[in-house]
């Protein structure tokens, strides 16, 4: 059983490995994150959040644009670990009581 | 929890408030589009009106009103409506959580977006909700039973 665990582990951190390889090269000026130019000249992708937000979703919050559309997966993330958070209290704090055996 | 008392003003007073502190945070869910707020601040609002009965009324009380072990399948269903709905969007011939590709017939693409942002937040909403509500549980277990 510990093998098959340390099996899955390896096989998910391979997943991992394969998808960033996918990903772009950072600081790459080709890159969607900097096609936009602010006002001082900078790329950034924040000038694009900000003229664009309300006419993507049509929400006069941006912060919930950015959060809830143009992040969202970053959001999954978080809900994430809120509930890994939970089922650990469960695992952690929940435990019944033991006999020591002398 | 060792030691109950019963005080009648002190449940009259959670009685009173809880609903109230319920509504608002069902406000700040459902408001986020317009005003601060969102998912994560609506159900800390919401796990506080359900925590509120908790202390106040103690396990016989608030077993009326969600009960323990309800807390981890609607934590559950919570991150479910979250996932299906990117999965949907992912189905019907866009990204990972592309909103405007969601199959609801009849809307443009910004109200798809919109409607999405919406539905996410009631996801987020109540997971935040039931892993509070679940966490006060634990440590009220884990202190009856040692």
């Amino acid at each position: 059983m510990k093998v098959f665990k340390l099996l899955i582990l390896v096989l998910f951190a391979g997943i991992l490995l394969y998808a960033s390889l996918d990903l772009p090269y950072r600081g790459d000026p080709d890159n969607l994150m900097h096609a936009e130019e602010s006002i001082t000249g900078t790329r950034v992708i924040g000038n694009y959040a900000i003229q664009e937000a309300y006419n993507d979703a049509h929400t006069p919050n941006m912060v919930t644009v950015i959060l809830g559309d143009y992040r969202s997966i970053d959001t999954f993330g978080e809900q994430i670990v809120i509930y890994t958070a939970g089922l650990i209290t469960l695992l952690v704090l929940r435990r019944r009581r033991r006999r020591i055996s002398t | 929890m060792r030691n109950q008392f019963h005080s009648p003003i002190v449940l009259l007073g959670a009685r009173l408030l809880s609903p109230y502190i319920m509504v608002f945070g069902w406000y700040v869910i459902f408001h986020g589009h317009y005003s601060p707020g969102g998912g994560f601040q609506g159900g800390a609002l919401l796990a506080a009106s359900v925590l509120l009965i908790r202390v106040a009324g103690g396990r016989l009380i608030s077993r009326k009103q969600l009960q323990e072990y309800m807390n981890t399948p609607f934590a559950i269903i919570g991150v479910l409506i979250y996932f299906l709905t990117g999965l949907t969007a992912m189905i019907a011939g866009g990204y990972f959580l592309d909103y405007g590709e969601l199959p609801i017939p009849g809307m443009e693409p910004y109200w798809l977006r919109y409607t999405g942002i919406l539905i996410i937040e009631v996801g987020i909403g109540l997971t935040v909700m039931c892993i509070l509500v679940m966490i006060y549980d634990n440590m009220v277990k884990g202190e009856d039973y040692g």
